[in-house]
């Protein structure tokens, strides 16, 4: 044990001595217009920390094209007045940390951004704040970035337009962490983005997508939390994305869903959980996607699936207190919907195997009806209506009889989620 | 007036059926409430039983009570009891009876165990609908001095507001699936009192995200505070109707 | 006392009174006689305000009765089938009639007393017999202070004893000076308390007399005799 300390301490003091004698501090301060930050990224070398004091710098447009560390002590703060592009960096290994960003300008022509990168690669961007900006980080042909630990939030500005909190085009392997991002427009955006990684990030009321994907394959999302976004979470046009263990919440209103899936392919949506979602999986021209695990709780529609998917696979899932768990235009062929559990099953376990001993049908007369015809939505919990479903139950003849689950859970799945 | 309701409402108050229907409310309310772990689920729950009971029971057993309530009228006529003062005090009875068990039964779990505005909806509302159907138990049993057909009739509405009148807005909903019909059907279901209720508590329960446009038309028209009052006048227009026809006919007829 | 003026009233296609005029004074007992569904208890009924007349008004102590329910407090009535809710008992009824008269005192229990309605008051109304509603019946039409009595066919089904009772106490109150309208298949019956005789027949009034007079015009000794004799007069 003690071993161990002393060798830490031995690579604490050479990386000391190795700053110390190799880079350079550089300070800037507010209020001395000898030491804003433009002189001092002017007269550093690539290596050199740029130590911004705390205070409000007001610097209009500033560059960076050099390999340097903007370090922020206290949070300092540069104000982009609502006219300008706070900071732009054109230029590989730049670290940037503690420093708060805040009135970007807007446009409806350009993308300004509070902090915008581009054409460059390994990249940290940590600890930084952003408040009521247009674009707020976005990054452009950029490869190896990491985004962790950065709060975002816009909205607090009236009358000021809204864009997306990060926005990524044409990157990839970016590391996007811990981040939250709040009042945005979407709260990450994704387009030609690829081989990325998020993780534990949290994206709430945000006005139109928490997490909107375009074109971006191969990534993979983990442990985030989307929470009563406008309208869920986007994933368009994408192959082999990965979705595990994130929370879907409280996307609630006409048009609003957990997930969009349109034009995806092999993906897999894993251990999940969809909470108080109008649709919690809205899937059209989606094909190969493999959704185990999840837990559908509190929905409008757990599944709306087209008829336009193929090889669908719904496993071991939860499904519990939805109005419909499934909902299709058509005929809709499964891959296989096996071993889940239905909260509407009313079947029996005389063998106590823990598995119903008849199949259940989880789509409903009532659920086809207003699929073909959606104002009769106006009839849901009708006497009608009920009577409607449970003869249908009993005597199917209108549901397909192919959306069938032939093992049922008597009881729900008890997930863990780490 | 008072005086003859003090009879009525005795006798009634007396009645083995209310009673019975005031236990039986009170026990599906109770148990739906304590089975589901989520107030919503159970408020949907409860709603669907309500629909259906609260107005089989109050317009069957108002048009039966009334047939038997024959005599009772015959020798109050032949005293100084006004005939307009005799049906008012039956139908008031009757209603505050409804009313009674259903607050009873069905709105004190409501109260304990539901969101307080939605509670509140539904005990004025499901007030609203009892007094409703006594209103047009009264309109079924002055129509015919029959009892069996009187209770065939009632019946018959019953039938038509829980069933078949959802039944013809499916039909229309399918009929004219290519004609913006939605405003169309929206101020038709208005001429539902059970839909009208059913309504009401959805949109109040946010069941509207999930009703689309038609959802989003009646939320316009019925889901604001201006709605809300014209929802609760065009309810208090389906007990006002029935009754006030039934009472003309009662000061007409010959006994 | 009542006046009535072309009183007509049509059930359908029957016509059950037909522009009747009568004029009812006080003090007088009058019967009202004729064949069944000649008319007598739609009279009676449109007089009580519970059939509604077509045509014609009814003046009640110089009052038109038409909106009019408070001269209701001056009549006692007796129908001919009395028809009580079915559940409650008899001293629930008579505790209603009270009530609902709003009057407790001044009561006339003489009938009360004498047809032992105080043993019977728990009885259910749908367990009596057809006398003892008819005791019911009797008792709560002379209960209250009247100027008219109204009697549907009053002795139908009572026993002999009940039956004399109820004919002393309709001769009494024609003492006192009420106004007694009294109906009845039995004319025997009617010989020493009519005064008058009214005689209906298809909706239509055929006489309206004072007993001694139609005695006199016909020269017969009882009012069963005189009225039979008009008839086969008629006939012939």
């Amino acid at each position: 044990m003690g071993r161990f300390y002393i060798a830490i301490a031995v690579v604490f003091i050479a990386t000391f001595l190795s700053e110390k004698t190799l880079a350079n501090i550089i300070i800037a301060e507010a209020g001395n217009s000898g030491k804003t930050i433009a002189n001092a990224i002017q007269s550093a070398q690539n290596g050199d920390t740029v130590l911004i004091k705390s205070g409000i710098y007001k610097e209009q447009s500033l560059k960076l094209k050099k390999s340097i560390t903007l370090l922020g002590e206290n949070l300092p703060v540069i104000d982009g007045e609502n006219k300008y592009e706070n900071l732009t960096v054109e230029h590989d290994s730049v670290i940037i940390k503690g420093i708060k960003f805040i009135n970007s300008g807007s446009s409806n022509f350009n993308d300004i951004a509070a902090l915008t990168i581009q054409n460059s690669k390994h990249l940290l961007i940590e600890d930084c704040q952003f408040e009521n900006n247009f674009f707020g980080i976005l990054s452009m042909n950029c490869g190896y970035i990491t985004y962790n630990n950065n709060k975002l939030s816009s909205g607090g500005i009236k009358g000021k337009p809204l864009a997306n909190g990060i926005h990524c085009w044409k990157s990839n392997h970016l590391t996007i962490t811990n981040n939250t991002i709040k009042g945005h427009r979407d709260g990450i955006y994704l387009e030609f983005t690829t081989q990325s990684k998020f993780e534990n990030n949290r994206s709430i009321k945000n006005s139109r997508y928490g997490m909107h994907f375009m074109f971006s394959h191969d990534n993979f999302y983990q442990h985030n939390e989307f929470i009563a976004n406008g309208a869920g979470v986007a994933v368009m046009y994408s192959k082999r994305v990965e979705m595990r263990y994130n929370l879907f919440a409280d996307s609630w209103g006409s048009a609003a869903y957990g997930v969009l899936l349109k034009e995806i392919n092999d993906s897999k949506i894993i251990g999940n959980e969809f909470r108080g979602n109008t649709i919690s999986i809205f899937a059209d021209g989606a094909n190969r996607i493999e959704i185990y695990n999840n837990l559908f709780l509190k929905g409008g529609w757990a599944l709306k699936v087209n008829a336009s998917c193929a090889d669908m696979q719904v496993n071991g899932n939860n499904f519990i207190g939805n109005t419909f768990d499934i909902a299709t235009n058509g005929g809709l062929k499964m891959k296989s919907m096996n071993a889940n559990y239905w909260d509407k099953y009313e079947g029996y376990d005389l063998n106590k195997d823990k598995v119903g001993d008849v199949p259940f049908h989880p789509l409903s007369l009532f659920s086809v009806i207003v699929e073909k015809n959606p104002p009769a939505m106006l009839l849901y919990r009708s006497f009608m209506v009920s009577l409607l479903d449970k003869s249908e139950r009993v005597l199917p003849s209108i549901t397909p009889d192919n959306i069938v689950d032939n093992h049922p859970q008597m009881r729900p799945y008890v997930y863990d989620r780490n | 007036m008072i005086r003859v309701l003090k009879y009525v409402a005795i006798d009634i108050l007396k009645n083995k059926i209310v009673i019975a229907y005031t236990i039986i409310l009170a026990l599906f309310s109770w148990s739906v409430f304590s089975l589901e772990d989520n107030a919503a689920k159970g408020i949907l729950s409860l709603l669907n039983v309500i629909l259906l009971t609260v107005p089989l029971v109050s317009i069957l057993f108002s048009t039966i009570y009334i047939y038997n309530s024959n005599e009772f009228i015959e020798l109050l006529v032949s005293h100084p009891v006004k005939r307009n003062k005799i049906w008012t005090a039956l139908f008031t009875g009757l209603s505050l009876s409804m009313v009674a068990a259903y607050i009873i039964g069905a709105g004190i779990p409501l109260l304990i165990f539901a969101d307080f505005n939605i509670a509140i909806l539904m005990i004025t509302a499901g007030s609203l609908l009892s007094v409703i159907f006594v209103a047009v138990a009264f309109l079924c049993s002055i129509i015919t001095r029959d009892k069996a057909k009187g209770i065939g009739l009632s019946i018959m509405l019953w039938l038509y507001f829980a069933l078949l009148f959802d039944g013809l807005v499916l039909f229309l909903f399918f009929q004219f699936a290519d004609y913006p019909i939605e405003k169309i059907v929206v101020a038709l279901s208005a001429l539902s009192p059970i839909d009208l209720f059913r309504i009401l508590v959805l949109l109040k329960l946010d069941v509207s995200a999930m009703m689309g446009f038609t959802g989003a038309v009646f939320q316009d028209i019925f889901g604001s505070t201006w709605g809300l009052v014209f929802s609760f006048t065009l309810l208090a227009l389906w007990v006002a109707i029935p009754f006030l026809i039934s009472l003309r006919m009662f000061n007409r007829k010959d006994l | 006392m009542i006046e009535i003026k072309k009183l007509t009233k049509s059930f359908g296609k029957l016509k059950a009174l037909n522009n009747v005029n009568l004029n009812l004074a006080q003090g007088e007992c009058i019967a009202l006689i004729g064949p069944n569904g000649c008319g007598k208890t739609t009279l009676i009924k449109s007089i009580l305000g519970m059939v509604l007349p077509e045509n014609g008004d009814i003046i009640f102590n110089g009052k038109n009765i038409k909106n009019d329910n408070l001269y209701r407090n001056e009549i006692g009535y007796m129908p001919q089938i009395g028809r009580y809710p079915e559940n409650m008992t008899i001293g629930q009824i008579i505790n209603m009639i009270q009530g609902i008269r709003n009057q407790q005192r001044d009561l006339d229990v003489e009938l009360y007393n004498s047809f032992g309605i105080a043993k019977m008051l728990d009885k259910k109304m749908h367990a009596l017999s057809g006398g003892t509603t008819q005791k019911v019946s009797a008792t709560l039409a002379f209960m209250f202070p009247s100027k008219v009595l109204i009697l549907d066919e009053p002795t139908a089904g009572l026993d002999p004893i009940a039956s004399e009772i109820l004919k002393d106490k309709i001769i009494e109150a024609r003492k006192k000076g009420i106004l007694v309208l009294i109906t009845s298949h039995l004319l025997s019956e009617l010989e020493n308390i009519a005064s008058q005789i009214i005689f209906m027949e298809d909706g239509n009034l055929i006489l309206h007399k004072n007993v001694e007079e139609l005695k006199s015009d016909t020269g017969q000794s009882s009012i069963a005799k005189s009225i039979i004799h008009i008839l086969k007069n008629k006939v012939a």
